[in-house]
């Protein structure tokens, strides 16, 4: 008999066990609430420049960055050697930031198996500051307030994978950013820290920056390779994985810019105090970047499994028009399914949680719709976005999302038969796991989230579009075609042209 | 129409293909490509030629990465180029009404240029500054937190020649508009309270 035991008092608990569960699914810890982290706790003292404010300074000068521990005693750290900065980063808990998840400690390992220091030759860590998901604003404030965090990362996570250099990939509009950056990284020279003899450890270092053109897709990490080696930024299959080969055909190993900057304070704190925030397989701190409809946006660093009301609420002033006004959020990033009201009331920002709503944590960018923003206007502006930036190789991505956005054109003014809502979910169907990269799923996602969360609403465009236009008894066929529109010269004529989603067209 | 790099760019360009292996010299081309146009203003023809014979890479290959990345202008623009992003979190936070301003405070269509060569402007994908939504980029800097009227004053204001703050005016950086919530003591310095161990 199914009993329930009194941890299952809370309203939250309760719901979430009634929820469909998948087999890696976290039992909830009794009783504990996440969120209220202390500023004791928090990785980047420096977000609101703190810091620099006190002492005057501009944010990349070696010396106050000291005074608040960052490449203290990293000698010692790198003495310890690969295995204990790898097993430090397991015990940890620590999960990729970039949006996947992946355990960190286990993805750096790979890059030691049995034999590695066999094949001689350089080794890369490869540093991805390609921000480019809408709703992602973290990683700009890592390498402008807090940029030795991220050398000294990147010293750090290079020791545990043997690297011999770091390149960080830069996204190129990120100018101001990249340049305090490398003021950083030559402050951390001329002391000594990086180099043939890094930080007196005997280790031998170098970092580099690397500025990319403005391309999203290089966001991705074989994309990412082909445009360091002076390429067009178009993802390669795997395998071979760049663990195996990646940049200049030698083992190499792409990661977020915060889960590099967070593992010099994991390895001087302990893996136990990081694992210590969060449900257990979701644990640590995490940056939030909460935009869209909210009082006052704001990044900040929280625990995670904090409840998404309570960061919307403590953090950002609430939604504009309070909670009940809020209409659907996209939790993280605009690649993860859109969730409606109903389920954020009670929803824990963690990878697992949102995994079983039907979303991601993703880079735990929190895009607020309220109900006088059009979630519609939103999801077209999203496609036309992928549609965009896809980078053309290979056929489901390039031809899916260009459909796909044109099908959301007409889906937002209402232009369109209430059966293409559904063909056009059915191409999402067959454009995600088709790709060469995940870039696929991307786009897939938000409408498949679209129509999961808000087909009521589509249907209600279309019948309203009817309506408006006379055409309940028929009169337009599939693709919004009207009885009159015909092609002349290759120009539509007599026939509305759906508006785009940009201005100008 | 001939380029060179001049003698200082020369420098930096040398400096920047010692970043990347010997045996992948042609690594260097985005950063040349962008070192080029900076100083020829767009990536000519000229501009890509150039950096092909520097790196002994066949000109075709350096077209190539010209023509995939956007910040590539294979265009002359503007002095003022400026970026709007429209994508949704800036939609959202209306974007939209601060596009239409500039476009008709310009009296310009998107990817299109002022006669007086002075300002030229573009629709862009998300700049990743979301939180300080809307926001545009003019040249290599962000102006955040924009509303229409304040967008067009910076106009008025770089057509002047007047200095304009870069950023956000309404707050520091990314904390909430009436101030940071978290972080207000004093910056905790870590070495307290590492282990004993290290």
């Amino acid at each position: 008999m199914l009993k329930f035991s009194p941890r299952h008092t809370s309203g939250w608990t309760r719901r979430a066990a009634m929820r469909a569960r998948s087999f890696a699914t976290v039992d909830d810890t009794p009783n504990r609430v996440y969120g209220g982290l202390a500023d004791q706790d928090r990785i980047f003292q420096n977000l609101y420049l703190g810091n620099s404010k006190k002492h005057g300074t501009p944010s990349y000068d070696l010396k106050t960055a000291m005074k608040i521990g960052d490449w203290y005693k990293t000698k010692e750290i790198l003495l310890k050697g690969d295995t204990w900065i790898i097993d430090e980063i397991k015990a940890s808990g620590l999960r990729g930031r970039g949006g996947a998840g992946f355990p960190s400690g286990l993805k750096w390992s790979f890059m030691n198996p049995p034999g590695w220091n066999k094949n001689v030759g350089p080794r890369y860590l490869v540093v991805n500051a390609d921000e480019g998901e809408p709703g992602t604003c973290k990683d700009r404030e890592i390498m402008r307030k807090e940029p030795h965090k991220l050398v000294e990362g990147c010293l750090v996570a290079g020791r545990a994978m043997n690297a011999t250099a770091a390149y960080i990939y830069i996204r190129g509009e990120f100018y101001n950013e990249a340049v305090i950056l490398q003021n950083a990284i030559n402050q951390a020279y001329e002391a000594g820290f990086l180099g043939p003899d890094a930080c007196g450890s005997g280790f031998s270092f170098d970092v580099y920056i690397h500025r990319g053109m403005g391309a999203y897709v290089c966001g991705e990490e074989t994309a990412l390779i082909e445009s360091l080696e002076g390429k067009a930024g178009k993802p390669r299959l795997k395998p071979p994985f760049p663990a195996g080969v990646g940049l200049f055909g030698r083992p190499s190993t792409v990661t977020n810019v915060e889960t590099v900057a967070v593992a010099p304070t994991i390895c001087r704190r302990g893996g136990k105090w990081f694992s210590s925030f969060g449900r257990e397989r979701n644990s640590g701190t995490k940056l939030f970047c909460i935009s869209g409809n909210v009082n006052e946006p704001c990044t900040v660093e929280e625990e995670m499994s904090i409840s998404m009301k309570e960061l919307i609420d403590k953090h950002c002033g609430g939604v504009k028009g309070g909670w009940d006004n809020l209409l659907a959020v996209i939790p993280g990033g605009s690649s993860t399914p859109i969730l409606k009201k109903e389920t954020c009331d009670d929803i824990l920002m963690d990878y697992d949680a949102l995994r079983d709503a039907g979303s991601g944590l993703g880079t735990a960018a929190v895009i607020v719709f309220n109900k006088q923003a059009d979630v519609l206007r939103g999801i077209q502006r999203l496609l036309a976005f992928y549609k965009h930036e896809s980078c053309g190789q290979c056929t489901p991505c390039r031809e899916g999302s260009t459909y796909l956005s044109k099908m959301m054109d007409r889906f937002y003014v209402g232009q369109a038969q209430e059966k293409e809502i559904d063909k056009a979910l059915e191409l999402t169907k067959k454009v995600e796991g088709h790709s060469i990269c995940a870039m696929g799923e991307a786009f897939s996602w938000p409408y498949q989230g679209l129509v999961k969360n808000f087909k009521p609403l589509m249907i209600e465009r279309i019948r309203e579009y009817k309506r408006q236009n006379g055409l309940e008894d028929g009169g337009m066929q599939y693709g919004g075609w009207h009885d009159s529109g015909r092609v002349k010269d290759g120009e539509v004529v007599n026939n509305p042209m759906p508006k785009e989603a940009f201005h100008g067209h | 129409m001939k380029f060179e790099f001049t003698p200082e760019n020369k420098e930096l360009a040398m400096e920047i293909v010692k970043r990347y292996p010997p045996q992948y010299k042609k690594s260097a081309v985005m950063p040349l490509l962008d070192l080029g146009q900076r100083q020829a203003g767009f990536t000519s023809i000229a501009v890509m030629n150039h950096v092909a014979e520097l790196l002994d890479m066949p000109a075709m290959r350096v077209y190539e990465v010209a023509s995939f990345y956007t910040m590539y202008h294979r265009e002359p623009v503007g002095k003022y180029h400026i970026q709007i992003c429209t994508t949704t979190p800036c939609q959202l936070c209306n974007s939209d009404s601060v596009i239409e301003a500039i476009m008709k405070h310009l009296n310009l269509q998107p990817n299109q240029t002022t006669p007086d060569g002075l300002f030229s402007l573009e629709e862009v994908e998300c700049l990743g500054a979301c939180v300080n939504a809307p926001m545009m980029q003019i040249n290599d800097d962000y102006y955040e937190d924009l509303t229409a009227e304040s967008a067009v004053e910076i106009l008025e204001a770089l057509k002047s020649g007047k200095d304009v703050p870069v950023g956000t005016t309404k707050r520091e950086s990314c904390e909430p508009f009436s101030g940071p919530k978290v972080l207000v003591g004093e910056p905790l310095d870590v070495s307290t309270l590492t282990r004993s161990d290290l």
